[in-house]
């Protein structure tokens, strides 16, 4: 048959020949450049030619946060619920339950306290993989319990965000969730505790009009989607292309929305750099 | 009068009556009994087609272009005492997003709400009703001066959404909102949300943190528009009509999810068919929480204020 082998290789011998295996190499969808995956990580998950910022979830960023990657994750078992019995192409339920066992997690945020730089702070972190990260009660509801927490414990709040919006499976209670993280957000400030909104690609739609933008600081990962419409919807509004860099993170923080663009290596040194200035008059380090 | 496709038979019935009212003027004959009978039949059409209408029918109605709009409201309200203010003190007015100071009985107050035009130039000038940040920023100005003097504030929410353009976006309408948001959960004043038309989304939200939020019985309140819903999950409008129904909408869902405080009727045939009405039943149920929310401490209420948006959502534990 002509795909058989009749002879051995140029170089090497078949049998020494390795498959190279799907995962062992990333190539970066901004320069392709490739690297090994290894590599990739060691880089916390950046490009290092080009610096692009690959889009990574909460086991990451809790991993890169809380000193050696040690917390205690709070309400890890909150699970959505059908309230509007909603469904489109498939059920909601049926959905929640596929992206729980495609996943690993039981929503679209972690929550979780634990110490960063030796000092105990409570981060929150949404799950783009998660339902395009979308918030609906549980998310929410987290962020909520979350704050409480900080409030009882009176520890700073950090909130890494990541997401498309407010989730539509579950209509209005998904809206109500912005007012609700808000009045909480709105407690602990009146507590005088500090809140660090971390936006990263993407950060649209209801979490941007919500608890994204609400930071005492806020602060981005470099070239992140930062709306609350969609570029698309943009463009469809105004009928005429967009201009280069629209809704980034380096745009923004030209218009006044953000403190600063941090680079994600720099990202736990600044946070704690942050909360080092924020803790009072008297520096206790 | 325009009349949306499902309230034809009133139309046809409206018809009538207004020829035989034609013919009676003009020939003098006596046509009384006939033109009663036909009042009488308008009254049972309407009463049989406004008992069961479909959430996208109710969506329809929100968007009646014969409803009143916000200012329509404030006058009717006020009777007229009303002193319309304007801008962000930074930007500029946004004509979609309207407010002042007016007196509705007893009461001064701080009106505010989306504003909607009631013409072709006028739906252009007030940006169909889709306020930029500046709108709430002037929203949020005025509900700040409202609390420095110790004034409730009264907002009308009717809008298809925050607008959604690229100046909007440089000068930051998702933290405009959020700002809102923030801030209205700590007014030591009382606040009264009242849907009165389209209540799409973060825009709706936006001006929609209260003490006590109603919504009209012909209004719609939800995360998206149906339309776009469609859009999203089916990738076309087509399916707005179901996408309405599960976004679980109307007033009267909103009332049973427990996310907002009550309905407010309508008259017969929808508040486009007698405005009057429409003001009246509103007047009504703001006299009838605002001097409750007066009795309370600014404490409790902020309190109360918080607790009942945390409780909003369902989830398993």
């Amino acid at each position: 048959m002509w795909f058989k082998r009749t002879k051995e290789g140029i170089l090497t011998s078949t049998a020494d020949k390795k498959e190279t295996p799907e995962g062992l190499w990333y190539k970066c969808p901004s320069c392709k450049g490739i690297v090994p995956t290894e590599d990739h990580a060691k880089s916390l998950w950046v490009c290092p030619s080009c610096d692009f910022h690959e889009r990574i979830g909460s086991d990451e960023y809790f991993s890169l946060l809380f000193d050696e990657g040690k917390f205690k994750e709070l309400n890890a078992n909150l699970t959505s619920a059908d309230p509007l019995e909603f469904s489109d192409s498939k059920p909601y339920p049926a959905r929640i339950k596929a992206a729980i066992a495609t996943t690993g997690l039981n929503d679209a945020i972690k929550t979780g306290h634990g110490k960063m730089e030796g000092k105990e702070v409570v981060i929150a972190c949404m799950d783009f993989k998660f339902i395009g990260g979308s918030m609906g009660t549980v998310v929410g509801e987290k962020i909520s319990r979350a704050i409480d927490y900080s409030i009882k414990n009176k520890r700073p709040f950090i909130l890494i965000s990541k997401s498309g919006g407010a989730r539509m499976m579950e209509g209005a209670l998904s809206l109500m969730q912005m007012a609700k993280t808000s009045a909480k957000l709105s407690l602990l400030s009146k507590a005088g505790l500090p809140y660090i909104s971390v936006l990263t690609d993407p950060t649209t739609g209801g979490v941007t009009a919500s608890f994204a933008m609400l930071g005492d600081l806020n602060i981005a990962e470099p070239n992140a989607l930062i709306g609350f419409a969609g570029p698309r919807v943009v463009k469809e509004t105004i009928k005429a292309e967009l201009p280069e860099g629209f809704q980034r993170s380096e745009f923004l923080l030209e218009k006044g929305f953000l403190d600063q663009v941090v680079h994600r290596s720099q990202l736990k040194g600044r946070l704690s750099a942050f909360l080092r200035y924020l803790s009072g008059p008297v520096s206790k380090n | 009068m325009n009349y949306l496709d499902f309230e034809e038979p009133i139309q046809k019935l409206e018809s009538e009556l207004a020829n035989l009212r034609e013919t009676a003027a003009s020939t003098g004959t006596d046509l009384i009994p006939a033109i009663t009978e036909i009042e009488e039949r308008i009254k049972e059409k309407t009463h049989e087609i406004f008992k069961s209408l479909s959430p996208w029918q109710r969506v329809q109605l929100s968007r009646h272009p014969d409803r009143p709009y916000t200012l329509a409201y404030i006058e009717a309200l006020t009777g007229g005492d009303f002193q319309e203010l304007h801008g962000d003190r930074n930007v500029k007015d946004d004509k979609a997003m309207i407010g002042g100071l007016g007196k509705i009985d007893a009461y001064n107050c701080m009106i505010i709400g989306q504003q909607k035009g009631i013409n072709t130039k006028m739906r252009q000038y007030r940006n169909f009703g889709m306020a930029n940040p500046e709108g709430y920023r002037k929203a949020l100005r005025l509900m700040k001066m409202a609390e420095k003097f110790g004034l409730p504030i009264i907002c009308l929410i009717d809008t298809p959404g925050a607008f959604p353009g690229l100046e909007a976006e440089e000068r930051g309408q998702g933290e405009a909102i959020a700002r809102n948001l923030i801030e209205m959960f700590q007014l030591t004043v009382p606040i009264i949300c009242i849907v009165i038309g389209e209540g799409a989304s973060g825009g709706a939200l936006g001006i929609g943190i209260g003490d006590r939020v109603l919504m009209l019985e012909n209004t719609w309140y939800s995360v998206i528009s149906p339309e776009s819903c469609s859009s999203i999950l089916w990738r076309t409008w087509d399916n707005k009509e179901q996408a309405a129904k599960a976004l679980k909408l109307t007033a009267e869902d909103m009332l049973g999810l427990k996310l907002i405080d009550g309905i407010i009727p309508e008259p017969l045939g929808g508040a486009h068919r007698n405005h009057q009405g429409a003001f009246d039943q509103v007047k009504k149920s703001i006299l009838t929480h605002l001097p409750k929310l007066l009795k309370l401490s600014p404490e409790k209420r902020i309190k109360e204020r918080i607790h009942k948006f945390e409780s909003m959502g369902v989830f398993n534990e």
